[in-house]
């Protein structure tokens, strides 16, 4: 989230796109509902099916599955149409007066430089224009043909209010109601908040539908204020936790990235990662880079980390590859290239594109290890559950190994919301058996580990044998420990260089901000966005003070929220370019003539001056992307691409299937469905009854939702003749399923390009451990495709066939 | 549990109104159906904090489940898909169903067992499992369709409005759990003021006939919805229009009951009176006699047939 | 069915032992059920539960003890249903019941077993027998609570209340009867009555019975009555 939860509150429009706020964060809902009851605030919800949350919502409008990004753009056209942008903060806070390089265009749903053999881009094409003096070229009045704002312009032409519908099946009239109503947040006083979670980010264009939403709400001036934002509700209570420490195989914590077998030495790696400003005078936070990084390496290697070895950047890892995400590990697991795997907190059996391959490739591994407080479907892959996981135990080979964990209520630590809010958290309870925490079972291994590398030596010691391990427990790391170490403290005491006598940073001490940290080793720090967590005056973390001054939904005094206990990130947006609010009752911070202040923490430098410093210094511009250069692998601006299983043609290029830079490997381009044999459109979701595959082992939430079912129209249920609650057979060219039917008046058919969709809706609780009925998840429907960035799967949109059934006994 | 009579407004099956001294203020759970995503926390919470065990059942094409109240289920929501011919939109009403709370419960008038039933001062009707004697009278007494007879102890039960909880200053639980607010506890007054605010928000957004339901042929309840369509209730998973006790309990436990008891007792006392002041009906000697000769006759017949 | 003269009596067979026992298998049946349906009635006797050892109880047994009725009651009408079938006779009966209230039964026809009040009580019982093992059924809710709708229970209750009212006066007239024509008790007792009490309340049916025959059981004759004797 840019804002925070409580924010919400603050918001006169909602809109949720790509999410179902009420069904999968009802807690979170409730500042929706705060901000409707309280300040009269609307709510929008586009979806394809009738959701809880478009059961209190004030319009609601369908939309097929995987055409959001037309929607989008559709209505960004309108909102120019007609003139309904903020215009002063898009000239002064987007980069829309940027001069874009020649040579830059779009054509046949194709960008310049697409080479069809790698599925990939050449990039060099989008980016700006630079002047001599290396600074980008602008034009202030927007006209220039190439400004990003003309190019937009023309980029968005296509997607009128028919074509929206012909793409979308939202009808036209309810498509230009939502616009109107989001147009008129284009007003200084009045502000759109963006809720969205898995319904954008589960395509195989879903950073580009998150992209398309962040620049209609730039276009609107929404970023940066209260009550807007672009706010991702995150689907764990920690998930946002698991980004920010780097759990993702080509980062590091803290938004840092690992080096590229091409970068082998810091300096290296350093030289790519410089920011200069694109912009004169501008804040490019960027280049405090290495401040960052050499802090981390200070806390993973302490004292081995040296000047002279380069802070041990040696001992990290290197990428051959973008990255090793679950998709690609899976699919090298599948050619048998893979021994081991630790599965920590992960269900892939369940959660991941296509049963059938992921249950292949753990039969291929010699050992699994899988730690979780609930006995998970992965743990017994191999076991022969008849239809529901219809396995030869006899024929797999792999072992299992099953580590019992804590879960949350029995740990202590912090989770870190969707609204970047660390909450420490205590334990509620004593873990039952034998569960132990993760880092206990971690700390287990690693000392182990490193006593036969001791022992033994091996190839590659050094790592292993140089990591700091400073805890009182050598065997079991405490949390207050590592929370500590994430926040950051001084390694060598720093004296004031003017006069040495003065102390700047004592050796020991936690430090306050990752504006101490530094470059030279005498800091070290384990994520420096979490520097301000645990400082000298203890736990920020643990703070409960419900004080809101001025009722601004900040809570600045509960818990803190990452970066500096800021809680709305670009907040220097909030105020027009000489620091005044745009609107005075919704005022964040204000620049008083010397300073900014304000009610939050101003994201700029507090003396920065309001008309030279632009508002988002985490860019080298200081402005907002609305042309995002090469940093998208698909394209500097969104553009519609069908699912790459659709049940219509892509109008705009008919010859393109999918996003064209969009991960898919080769045998999984083959595993995919067309629409003769598998006509229905599906999509698959969570349930409010539910949290993942985890409480269908609670009695209650069994209860509250027993047994898999899918839901269809009222008019598929009579064309196929299936009753309401009769069991239907659900297939697609990767596996079928067998499920109740529910049957709706809330899943209606669209019509697109002419042609009947059918949308067919596959919740995700059901498997074959639990307290629930035994069912099925819709991964064994799913195709194994990934986004173009960040190769998440295409859960949302894929095709399937739908029967009548007996149902799996007589099947 | 002891039945001072003190704390209560009404007790079943007594011939006394207790004294109802402690009657400081009437508690009420407002349901606003408008910020309701049936989310089903209320349900959750009810299940855990009353410590009871439902059974996991099967998916019948609804997202309503259980299918309906049972005696482990106190409360549920009911789902109803509804196409609104005038807006021309889909409404899909939910609504948290469950004991009333009625100010004139007809569960209570309808109880035989002394004491099962009871009203507090506060208005919260509850049930003693203690006293509950398993009749199903309550069952018929009620006008929503709430009490469940568990077959395994053949008690009957109910949402009790946590009046555990609530007599030590806690909402309900279900109050307590819901996310979004939908469901608010507190003084009946306060929950009518907070209503109202709702219900002016609701009609600024076209819900002309938004309003309240806190159906007077009941006295008014204890627990209370805000409804988009308040001028139809029914649609909400038929909720009843004008609830009030059935005629037909109404009789059987008010004339029949006092008509009876009188009917009887007359009987007895005529033939009290009878027997004291008329002349006795014995058997004379002369009959006597007479029926020797009778017998004589007859057995003379007899013989000769 | 006898005519027996004995030493001191004649007495005439009334009731075989088989029809005693179904006969106060019934009345007890009655007895408590009228008990317990009294108790779950009406709060001032809901006291009487605690004869049947609690309120739980009374509700879990008073529906059983209506199938012992019924199903006594069934063998009882099978018994007694050819000598109820209403006559003339009885509707003349019927139209002189002052004067059997009064004691004066000497200017009424002659009545055969049963009288026209008490074939009333027989069909009434019957009757309402019937009607309260029907509701009793649909109030059944341990067994029924399930198949029949509220509305319907609502409606069996009150039926059910009515007719036990109903019964309940019947059954005070039946049992005020059998006191206050003395001599009546001894025919469920004993299963006889005396010849005078049948020749006052049953002459038709003491004809047809000294008919079949007379058992003599008498040691010494008896001094035969002559047909002089005064009248008393």
């Amino acid at each position: 989230m840019t804002n925070s939860w409580t924010d919400i509150k603050n918001t006169d429009l909602v809109i949720i796109m790509g999410g179902n706020a009420a069904e999968a964060h009802p807690c979170g809902f409730k500042w929706v509902t705060e901000a409707k009851a309280q300040r009269g605030a609307k709510l929008i919800v586009v979806d394809p099916r009738f959701t809880r949350s478009a059961s209190v919502a004030d319009f609601y409008a369908p939309i097929r599955q995987g055409t959001d990004i037309a929607f989008l753009l559709g209505a960004m056209k309108y909102c120019i149409d007609n003139d309904k942008i903020q215009h002063d903060y898009v000239r002064a806070f987007t980069n829309a007066p940027y001069i874009v390089k020649e040579g830059f265009g779009y054509q046949d749903g194709l960008f310049t430089g697409y080479d069809e053999a790698k599925r990939d881009y050449d990039r060099s094409s989008w980016e700006y224009e630079l002047g001599p003096d290396g600074y980008v070229q602008v034009d202030e009045t927007l006209q220039h043909p190439r400004s990003v704002y003309q190019l937009l312009k023309k980029h968005i032409a296509a997607y009128t209010p028919e074509m929206v519908e012909r793409i979308c099946g939202t009808p036209k009239d309810k498509f230009l109601a939502i616009c109107k109503m989001i147009s008129e947040c284009s007003a200084r006083d009045k502000t759109m908040t963006s809720m969205y979670a898995l319904g954008w980010t589960q395509h195989s264009k879903g950073s580009q539908n998150i992209r398309s939403m962040a620049m209609l709400q730039l276009l609107l001036g929404n970023i940066g204020v209260r009550g807007g934002g672009m706010n991702a509700l995150r689907g764990h209570s920690n998930i946002q936790g698991l980004t920010d420490i780097g759990l993702m195989s080509n980062l590091i914590p803290g938004y840092l990235t690992l080096g590229t077998d091409r970068e082998v030495d810091f300096q290296t790696y350093m030289s790519t990662r410089g920011f200069k400003p694109l912009r004169p005078n501008q804040t490019s936070y960027w280049q405090n880079y290495k401040k960052f990084m050499v802090s981390f390496l200070k806390s993973m290697w302490g004292k081995a980390a040296t000047p002279e070895n380069d802070f041990a950047y040696q001992w990290l890892p290197k990428l051959d590859v973008p990255g090793y995400d679950m998709l690609r590990y899976f699919d090298m697991m599948h050619q048998g290239k893979v021994n081991g795997y630790f599965c920590q907190g992960f269900n892939p059996l369940l959660s991941l594109s296509n049963r059938g391959k992921v249950s292949a490739s753990l039969s291929k591994l010699k050992f699994l290890v899988v730690m979780d407080p609930l006995q998970t479907e992965t743990a017994r892959f191999w076991k022969d559950e008849g239809v529901h996981n219809d396995v030869k135990p006899e024929a797999i080979q792999t072992e299992v190994f099953e580590l019992p964990t804590t879960c949350f209520a029995e740990d202590e630590g912090s989770l870190v919301n969707s609204g970047r809010w660390l909450q420490w958290h205590w334990p509620g309870q004593e873990p039952p058996g034998e569960a132990k925490a993760d880092t206990w079972i971690m700390a287990q291994i690693f000392q182990r580990m490193r006593a036969l590398y001791e022992k033994e030596g091996g190839a590659f010691p050094d790592p292993i044998l140089n990591l700091h391990w400073p805890y009182r427990l050598p065997d079991d790391p405490q949390p207050d420990e590592m929370a500590k170490e994430m926040n950051g403290y001084v390694v060598s005491t720093v004296t004031d260089p003017v006069d040495p006598t003065k102390i700047v940073l004592e050796k020991g001490k936690q430090i306050d901000t990752f504006g101490q940290l530094r470059d030279d080793g005498s800091t070290a720090c384990g994520c420096w966005i979490y520097s301000g967590s645990w400082t000298e005056r203890g736990n920020m973390m643990a703070r409960r003070d419900t004080s809101d001054p001025a009722n601004t939904g900040a809570y600045a005094n509960w818990a803190f929220s990452w970066p500096a206990n800021r809680r709305i990130l670009y907040n220097r947006a909030s105020a027009d370019i000489d620091g005044k609010p745009w609107d005075p009752k919704r005022k964040l911070i204000e620049w008083n003539g010397t300073a900014w202040t304000g009610y939050d923490v101003p994201d700029i430098a507090p003396t920065a001056k309001p008309q030279d410093v632009g508002p988002f210094i985490m860019n080298p511009e200081g402005t907002a992307r609305l042309f995002s250069r090469a940093m998208m692998k698909d394209g500097p601006f969104p553009a519609h691409y069908e699912p790459f299983e659709s049940p219509v043609a892509n109008v705009l290029a008919p010859k393109i299937r999918g996003n064209p830079a969009a991960r898919i490997f080769k045998d999984d381009l083959a595993a995919l469905g067309t629409s003769d044999k598998f006509p229905y459109a599906a999509t698959s979701y969570r349930l409010t009854e539910h949290f993942h595959y985890w409480t269908k082992h609670v009695w209650v939430n069994a209860v509250l939702q027993p047994e898999f079912f899918v839901e269809i129209s009222e008019q598929l249920a009579a064309e196929k003749n299936i009753q309401k609650g009769g069991w239907v057979k659900v297939s697609s060219a990767r596996g079928a399923v067998y499920a109740k039917a529910v049957v709706t008046k809330r899943i209606k058919p669209m019509i697109c390009d002419g042609k009947t969709v059918h949308v067919v809706g596959i919740p995700l609780h059901w498997g074959f451990t639990g307290a629930a009925r035994k069912g099925f998840g819709p991964n064994s429907l799913t195709p194994f495709v990934g986004d173009a960035n960040i190769e998440t799967p295409e859960f949302k949109a894929f095709l399937v066939n739908v029967e009548p059934s007996n149902g799996p006994a007589t099947s | 549990m002891g039945l001072q009579s003190q704390d209560f407004a009404r007790i079943s099956a007594t011939n006394f109104r207790p004294p109802d001294v402690r009657h400081d203020f009437e508690v009420a759970k407002l349901i606003d159906v408008s910020k309701c995503i049936g989310c089903k926390a209320c349900q959750a919470a009810c299940l855990e904090w009353n410590n009871l065990r439902e059974e996991i059942g099967i998916n019948r094409g609804v997202y309503d489940n259980p299918h309906d109240l049972t005696p482990n289920t106190w409360t549920l929501m009911r789902f109803t898909e509804w196409e609104n011919q005038e807006s021309g939109n889909l409404e899909w009403l939910i609504r948290k169903d469950g004991c009333m709370h009625c100010a004139d419960p007809g569960c209570l008038k309808a109880c035989p067992s002394p004491g099962a039933i009871v009203q507090y001062n506060n208005g919260i009707v509850d049930f003693v499992s203690e006293h509950c004697i398993g009749c199903g009278y309550c069952v018929k007494g009620c006008p929503f369709n709430i009490p469940r007879i568990s077959q395994a102890d053949h008690k009957a039960y109910k949402c009790t409005l946590c009046s555990d909880r609530v007599s030590v200053g806690q909402a309900p639980a279900c109050a307590k759990a819901c996310p979004t607010g939908a469901i608010v506890f507190g003084t009946k007054q306060a929950m009518l003021d907070h209503a109202q605010g709702r219900i002016t928000d609701l009609k600024s957004r076209g819900f002309k006939n938004a309003g309240i339901y806190d159906p007077p042929g009941v006295g008014g309840t204890h627990v209370m919805y805000v409804l988009h369509h308040a001028d139809r209730p029914q649609l909400y998973a038929n909720l009843p229009e004008n609830p009030r006790i059935s005629q037909v309990v109404e009789l059987w436990k008010g004339l029949t009951k006092y008509a009876g008891m009188a009917a009887v007792g007359f009987a007895a006392a005529f033939a009290f009176v009878h027997a004291t002041i008329a002349r006795r009906n014995d058997v004379s000697r002369a009959e006597d006699r007479e029926a020797e000769h009778l017998i004589d006759e007859e057995a003379e017949r007899g013989r000769q047939a | 069915m006898v005519v027996r003269r004995e030493e001191e009596r004649t007495t005439v067979d009334r009731y075989s032992g088989r029809v005693r026992v179904n006969h106060w298998v019934t009345a007890i049946s009655l007895i408590l059920l009228a008990i317990s349906g009294a108790a779950l009635f009406h709060p001032s006797l809901f006291f009487l539960s605690s004869l049947f050892g609690s309120g739980s109880n009374t509700r879990m047994l008073h529906p059983w003890i209506g199938v012992v009725l019924l199903a006594s009651f069934a063998i009882l009408f099978i018994q007694m249903v050819r000598h109820n079938f209403w006559t003339k006779a009885d509707t003349h009966w019927m139209r002189h019941i002052g004067d059997v209230m009064s004691g004066h039964e000497e200017n009424l026809p002659e009545v055969g077993k049963y009288n026209g009040g008490q074939k009333i009580i027989f069909w009434l019982m019957t009757l309402l027998i019937l009607v309260l093992f029907a509701t009793g059924i649909v109030i059944w809710y341990e067994y029924f609570g399930t198949t029949f709708t509220i509305e319907q229970q609502r409606f069996g209750h009150i039926l059910h209340a009515l007719a036990a009212i109903a019964m309940l006066l019947v059954v005070i007239v039946h049992i005020y009867a059998a006191f206050y024509v003395r001599g009546t008790l001894n025919a469920m007792t004993e299963g006889k009555v005396t010849g005078g009490w049948a020749f006052r309340h049953h002459r038709l049916w003491l004809r047809r019975e000294a008919r079949k025959g007379v058992i003599d059981e008498r040691q010494v004759p008896p001094r035969r009555l002559g047909p002089n004797a005064p009248a008393e």
